[in-house]
């Protein structure tokens, strides 16, 4: 049946793709090898000076490193956690409705942010969350003085988790959805049946029904404990905030492409690929464990 | 049934209804204030006055920008950047996916190639890096910087592979009978019914490639060549009025928020017209890439 020239065929059309990912995947590798060095552009990587872990040694003892580690975990796994809990409460809640028409518009209105760029989306909140802005206005209604979201260390890692949870949770909802769909319409009817009002049965049926989901996207969430969302704080914060809201991306960014240490910026990168290559081990595996996840 | 838990179950739904749509409102009102900044008379929007109705409505911001020249490069730089990039996207998809879909009976090596493209994904190597090997291509300052390292959708080579794993092996053991090779059968047999996922992965690239504006901040040098994203960022967020391009009169009567205010509707509204299709695609989009075994 096969052809000893299908194998041929399917390498030609491999080849493109073959290349592409040497040149953008493999060769970016092989320039980590900088982290390594002191290394200076004029001289290159055959010529800089090789400098073994020392890069590595002083990211130990500067103390931003520390501070930039622990915003990056904070503030992706609260974004991780809160985006979750909203999601599956709207899910659970739009289930509940009965009108289909008002369904969809809702489902219409909340899709939306996702779909929008965090750099026109923070062009708005920063407009919006201004002093003079929608949001302190509403809350000047109920006495609340004004707050100032994108200035105060305090506030701005809740105005991160908070601006995600918005963006996302309509589309993150979308799995629920459809696991709460999947659920067997019989088990609803044989529940009314005995009696049980909508809360038993969202408490019995439709929660254990999208479990398995909850759990999923729980595991693979664990890989992302190390991205904190770059676009998004890059284009919301400023140097007032950065004892809260410098994460390890923006970090590389400023030591590493904006003041040109190319080799800190490197070690911190490669630390970073390290340890998230782990707990995404750790996430698959448990995806896998607990929800029979394969992602090939 | 007791008739007071109708009367309590009508109270829950309308409950239900008013807090789904507190939370309906809240991703569309920023969205609306926009449109009415932009819309709105430099004090009224100076003085904090404009909530969700344009206050003063005039349309100056927007003619400002009908002869704001930076402002339609960027936006020509972006246009060519989606169509150059999404076209590369979807023809690498599609060569990528095809021959990972086959078993190792028919494509020996297919199972090596795989290792490579996952591990490919997962080896994220870091902004440094990854900038210094551009660099040292000489793509910077051309419009292939932003199309060609990113040319390889690895997410969307994954759902394409499962999507035509999930296609009936007959199909293509009638064509083998009859003579076609892998090319003739992808061409005639796999594309046409993959249509659906198709489209889905060509409106995750286009969208992808409209909201990018981090590759053309790093490797653009020259501010022209900004794409429309990187430009509004530059403008909006990093504030470098320089990008305005003078027209010092008119800009007397309008206010940087309502200008601003205006280019961030502009910049949106490709992504409001092809909403709707968006919507459709990308849930469908959602559940194509899983594996059903």
């Amino acid at each position: 049946m096969f052809k000893k020239t299908d194998t041929a065929w399917y390498s030609l059309m491999m080849l493109p793709g073959v290349i592409l990912l040497i040149a953008f995947t493999y060769v970016p590798l092989f320039y980590s090898v900088i982290a390594f060095q002191k290394f200076n552009p004029a001289l290159g990587i055959q010529n800089s000076p090789w400098v073994g872990l020392d890069n590595f040694l002083l990211l130990f003892r500067i103390p931003d490193a520390r501070v930039v580690f622990t915003n990056t975990l904070f503030i992706a796994s609260m974004k991780i956690i809160l985006l979750e809990i909203v999601a599956i409460i709207f899910a659970l809640l739009l289930n509940e409705m009965r009108s289909m028409g008002a369904k969809k518009a809702i489902q219409t209105m909340v899709y939306l942010p996702h779909f929008l760029s965090w750099v026109i989306l923070a062009g708005i909140l920063r407009s919006i969350l201004a002093r003079g802005g929608l949001l302190n206005d509403f809350l000047f209604i109920f006495g609340i003085k004004p707050i100032y979201f994108l200035g105060n260390p305090q506030v701005f890692p809740w105005v991160l988790i908070g601006s995600e949870v918005w963006k996302e949770f309509g589309f993150e909802a979308i799995i629920y959805l459809a696991a709460l769909t999947a659920i067997n319409p019989s088990l609803y009817e044989a529940a009314e049946m005995d009696g049980a009002n909508r809360f038993q049965k969202m408490r019995y049926i439709s929660i254990p029904g999208i479990a398995p989901t909850i759990i999923l996207l729980a595991s693979l969430g664990i890989g992302n404990v190390l991205s904190a969302g770059f676009d998004q704080i890059f284009n919301l914060y400023s140097p007032i905030v950065y004892t809260s809201g410098d994460i390890i991306d923006t970090y590389v960014y400023r030591v590493g492409l904006i003041q040109g240490q190319y080799s800190i910026g490197t070690a911190v990168g490669l630390l970073k690929t390290v340890v998230s290559l782990i707990l995404i081990g750790i996430s698959y595996l448990l995806a896998n464990k607990f929800a029979n996840y394969r992602i090939f | 049934m007791l008739p007071s838990k109708n009367i309590f179950d009508k109270i829950i739904d309308w409950v239900i209804l008013i807090v789904l749509l507190a939370l309906g409102l809240s991703t569309l009102l920023p969205l609306i204030n926009t449109l009415a900044v932009s819309l709105s008379a430099k004090a009224a929007v100076s003085g904090g006055l404009v909530n969700l109705w344009p206050v003063g409505f005039n349309l100056n911001s927007y003619n400002y920008i009908i002869q704001d020249g930076k402002f339609w490069l960027a936006f020509w730089v972006s246009i060519k950047r989606v169509v150059l990039g999404g076209s590369l996207n979807f023809i690498l998809a599609i060569l990528t996916a095809f021959p990972l879909s086959r078993g190792t009976k028919e494509f020996p090596i297919r199972n090596i190639l795989m290792w490579f493209f996952v591990a490919g994904m997962v080896l994220n190597v870091g902004l440094v890096p990854w900038f210094l090997t551009i660099n040292s291509y000489n793509l910077i300052d051309t419009i292939w910087a932003l199309v060609i390292p990113t040319a390889l959708p690895i997410w969307n080579v994954i759902i394409l592979m499962n999507y035509f794993r999930g296609i009936p092996k007959e199909l293509d053991e009638a064509a083998r009978m009859d003579g076609a090779n892998p090319w003739q059968i992808l061409w005639h047999i796999y594309l046409p019914i993959s249509l659906p996922a198709m489209a889905t992965i060509t409106l995750f690239s286009v969208v992808g490639h409209w909201n990018s504006f981090f590759d053309g901040l790093i490797l653009m040098n020259n501010p022209d060549n900004y794409p429309l994203q990187t430009y509004i960022q530059q403008l909006v967020i990093a504030e470098r009025s320089v990008l305005n391009g003078g027209q010092a009169i008119l800009l007397s009567k309008l206010s940087n928020n309502t200008l601003n205010a205006a280019k961030l509707f502009i910049a949106m509204l490709p992504i409001l017209i092809v909403y709707p299709m968006l919507q459709r695609y990308f849930i469908r989009g959602l559940t194509l890439g899983a594996v059903k075994e």
